[in-house]
C-alpha cells in the first residue's frame, strides 16, 4: 500500500502547501508503514518533480499535460495513478483547486472523504480532526474503511525538508478528451482600488460585528486617530461597502503590518490566513470563544460600540 | 429551463455554549439559512428574471422539519417550489459526509432532471465544501467551485464562470452544460424577501419526501465516516485579555499601542 499526495501550482509556482503536504504524507506512511509517493500534474513538471524531492518520498510522479489546473484532466491524473499505485490515502490540498477536483476523485475512487482536516492520526484506522461551527469547536472523525481521501487546511504542517534522491518518474495518463468538459480560458487580477493595505503598518480591520455601513464612520475614525489605515474582512467587501483591496485573507490580500487590530472579526480562517504574520494582533470582540483570540496578542472582549469610541477618545480624537 | 439550487440550514452557535455528548446542547443553538446558500438562491433567482425564456428555480433541501423555516426564506425570496427529503434513517445516520447528502440530492436531480444546479461553497457550520462536486461527478455533470461571477450561454450550453482563487487571483474557465456550480459569497447582492414575497412563499408547493419516495435504501447513506469526539480546542492563546470597563480596557489598550509605537 502507498500513501499518494498531490502537489500544486499556479502560474509557474509551486504552491507552500504542496510541501506541506509532503510533511502529512510522510508522518502517515510512517505510521502506516506504506510507501508515501507524490504526483505532480502539469506545468513545468521537471522543475516541480526537483522541487518536490523530499525526506520521506519515495517517488515523485510527473504528469505532463497541459500548463495550468485543469480539475477534469487532474480527476483522470490522479485516480489512473491511483488504481496503479492503490494508496491507502490520498491526500489533496483544502485549497479553491483542491475543493474543484478532490470530491470527484473521491467519488470516483469510492472512497470516503474528509476534508479541511488539521490533524490526522492512524491507528487502527485514519483519525482526522476537523473543526466545526466556524472553529468553536474541535471534532474526531473515524474513517472506517480501507482507504481514504482527505484534504488537509494549508499552514497546519510545515514545509518537508531536505534533499532526499527520490526517484523522479513520468506517469503516462491516458486522457480522455471527451471527458474534458471545462476549459480555462485566463487569469485576471482584482483590486484596482487606490488603497495599498500591505504598505499600512498599522491596520484597523473591521468585521461584520460593525453592522450597518454607517458605523464604518467610527472605524474610519480610530484609524485616522492611530495614523493607520483600513481593512476589512470579507463580508463587509461581499455587502459592497468597501473596496475589494481592502479585503485581507485567502481570497484577499495578505498583509504583515506591526499591528493589526481586528474589530468585530471573529478569525475565520479564510480571514487569518491573511493576517496571522502581523507582528502585534489586538482583538476587540464580544464573543469569548471567537477564534481570533487564539491569534491575538491582546484582546478586548466587549462591545465594539463602547471600546472604540473610548479608544478614540484616548488617542484625542 | 430548470435550475436546482441547495438550500441548507446551518445550525449557528451562541458565544457562550455547552457541548451535549457529540453535539451543541439546543439552548445554545439557533438556525439560519446558509450565507453561501443564500447566494445560491439569489443567482438562480436573477437568471429567471434576466431570461428569455420560462425558468423554474426549485430548491433542494436534506434535512428535518425545522428547516422549512429557511426553505420557506429561499420561496419568500423568489425559488418556485422545494423538496425536503428526510426520514428516520437519515436522523439515525448520525454524520452526514458530502458523498451522503449528495447521494441523497442527486436522487432528487434524477427526477427533477435540472439544467443547471447551483449549490453555496460549504456549509457554515460543517464546512466540508465538498458536496457540490461530488453530486456533479454522481450526476455526470460538469461542474466549478468556488464561482464569483457566472454568465449562461444557453444557445452554447456553455457556463461562462469566474473562480476565485487565493490571493485576489480569478480563474475564468467555460464550462459545459448541465453543470453544477457552487457559489461564493459576493457574486451578487442577496435581496430581502418582500412582505408580498414572505406571503406567496406561504402557498407556494414544498414537498416532503422519504428516502425510499426518492428511489433510497437505508443502505444508500450508510457513511463509512463516525464522528467520535467533540470538544472545544485547547486554546493557545497567550492572548493579554484586558477586563474592566470599555474606558479601562481602552486605556490599557492605549498604553500598549503606544508603546508599540502607533500614533507617536
Ligand atoms: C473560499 C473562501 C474564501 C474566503 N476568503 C476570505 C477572505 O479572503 N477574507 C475573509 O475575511 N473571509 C474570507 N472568507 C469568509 C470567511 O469564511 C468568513 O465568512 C469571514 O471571514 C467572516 O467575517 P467576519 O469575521 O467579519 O464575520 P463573522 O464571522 O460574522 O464575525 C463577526 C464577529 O463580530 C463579533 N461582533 C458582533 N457584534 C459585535 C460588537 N458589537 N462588538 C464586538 N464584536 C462584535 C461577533 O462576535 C463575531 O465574532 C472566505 C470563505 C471561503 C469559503
Amino acid at each position: 500500500m502507498t500513501v499518494l499526495t498531490v502537489a500544486e501550482h499556479r502560474r509557474g509556482e509551486l504552491r507552500p502547501v504542496s510541501l506541506e503536504l509532503l510533511s502529512v504524507g510522510r508522518l502517515l506512511a510512517e505510521e502506516t508503514g506504506d510507501e508515501h509517493h507524490t504526483v505532480v500534474i502539469g506545468g513545468d513538471v521537471e522543475t516541480f518533480g526537483r522541487k518536490l524531492d523530499r525526506e520521506g518520498v519515495e517517488t515523485v510522479y510527473t504528469v505532463d499535460e497541459g500548463e495550468e489546473f485543469n480539475h477534469d484532466v487532474y480527476v483522470q491524473a490522479v485516480t489512473q495513478l491511483a488504481e496503479a499505485l492503490d494508496p491507502s490515502l490520498v491526500v489533496m490540498p483544502n485549497t479553491v483547486n483542491g475543493l474543484d477536483y478532490a470530491p470527484a476523485v473521491a467519488s470516483d475512487l469510492g472512497l470516503p472523504l474528509v476534508t479541511d482536516v488539521v490533524d490526522v492520526d492512524y491507528g487502527e484506522r485514519l483519525t482526522a480532526t476537523r473543526e466545526l461551527y466556524g472553529s468553536k469547536t474541535e471534532t474526531t472523525i473515524d474513517v472506517h474503511a480501507e482507504a481514504a481521501a482527505l484534504t488537509v487546511r494549508p499552514g497546519e504542517w510545515p514545509a518537508a525538508e531536505g534533499v532526499n534522491g527520490s526517484s523522479v518518474e513520468p506517469f503516462e495518463v491516458d486522457v480522455d478528451e471527451s471527458a474534458v468538459r471545462s476549459t480555462v480560458t485566463g487569469f485576471e487580477e482584482v483590486g484596482g482600488g487606490d488603497v495599498d493595505i500591505t504598505d499600512a503598518d498599522v491596520l484597523v480591520s473591521v468585521g461584520r460585528g460593525i453592522g450597518e455601513e454607517e458605523n464604518l464612520d467610527l472605524v474610519f475614525d480610530l484609524a485616522e486617530a492611530l495614523d493607520a489605515t483600513v481593512s476589512a474582512s470579507r463580508p463587509l467587501i461581499d455587502n459592497g461597502w468597501l473596496e475589494k483591496d481592502r479585503q485581507v485573507g485567502q481570497s484577499g490580500k495578505v498583509v504583515t503590518p506591526d499591528v493589526y487590530i481586528a474589530v468585530g472579526i471573529s478569525g475565520a480562517v479564510q480571514h487569518v490566513a491573511g493576517m496571522k504574520g502581523a507582528d502585534t494582533i489586538v482583538a476587540i470582540n464580544t464573543d469569548p470563544n471567537a477564534p481570533i483570540f487564539d491569534i491575538a496578542d491582546y484582546g478586548i472582549v466587549d462591545d465594539l460600540f463602547d471600546v472604540v469610541p473610548a479608544l478614540i477618545e484616548e488617542f484625542g480624537g | 429551463m430548470k435550475i436546482l439550487v441547495t438550500v441548507k440550514q446551518v445550525a449557528v452557535v451562541d458565544d457562550e455554549f455547552e457541548i451535549d455528548g457529540l453535539g451543541i446542547d439546543d439552548r445554545y443553538v439557533t438556525h439560519d439559512l446558509n450565507e453561501w446558500d443564500e447566494y445560491a438562491v439569489e443567482e438562480a433567482v436573477q437568471i429567471q428574471e434576466a431570461a428569455d425564456e420560462d425558468v423554474e428555480v426549485v430548491t433542494v433541501t436534506v434535512g428535518p422539519e425545522e428547516s422549512e423555516e429557511t426553505i420557506r426564506q429561499a420561496l419568500a425570496k423568489g425559488a418556485d417550489r422545494a423538496v425536503r427529503v428526510w426520514d428516520d434513517t437519515l436522523v439515525e445516520a448520525g454524520l452526514l459526509d458530502p458523498a451522503t447528502k449528495a447521494r441523497v440530492v442527486e436522487a432528487v436531480a434524477a427526477e427533477e432532471d435540472p439544467d443547471l444546479v447551483l449549490t453555496g461553497v460549504q456549509s457554515a457550520d460543517d464546512g466540508f465544501g465538498a458536496t457540490g462536486v461530488t453530486l456533479a461527478e454522481r450526476l455526470g455533470f460538469e461542474w466549478a467551485a468556488v464561482v464569483n461571477d457566472l454568465e449562461l450561454d444557453r444557445e452554447a450550453g456553455v457556463a461562462a464562470v469566474h473562480r476565485e482563487l487565493e490571493g485576489g487571483i480569478e480563474e475564468l474557465a467555460d464550462v459545459q452544460l448541465p453543470a453544477v456550480l457552487t457559489i461564493q459569497t459576493g457574486i451578487n447582492d442577496p435581496r430581502y424577501a418582500s412582505l408580498r414575497g414572505i406571503r406567496q412563499a406561504q402557498s407556494k408547493e414544498l414537498a416532503v419526501k422519504s428516502l425510499e419516495d426518492v428511489g433510497l435504501s437505508p443502505a444508500d447513506i450508510e457513511s463509512p465516516l463516525e464522528q467520535t469526539s467533540l470538544y472545544e480546542p485547547t486554546s493557545e492563546s497567550d492572548a493579554t485579555v484586558f477586563e474592566g470597563s470599555a474606558e479601562e480596557t481602552a486605556g490599557e489598550l492605549a498604553a500598549v499601542l503606544r508603546e508599540a509605537g502607533v500614533a507617536n
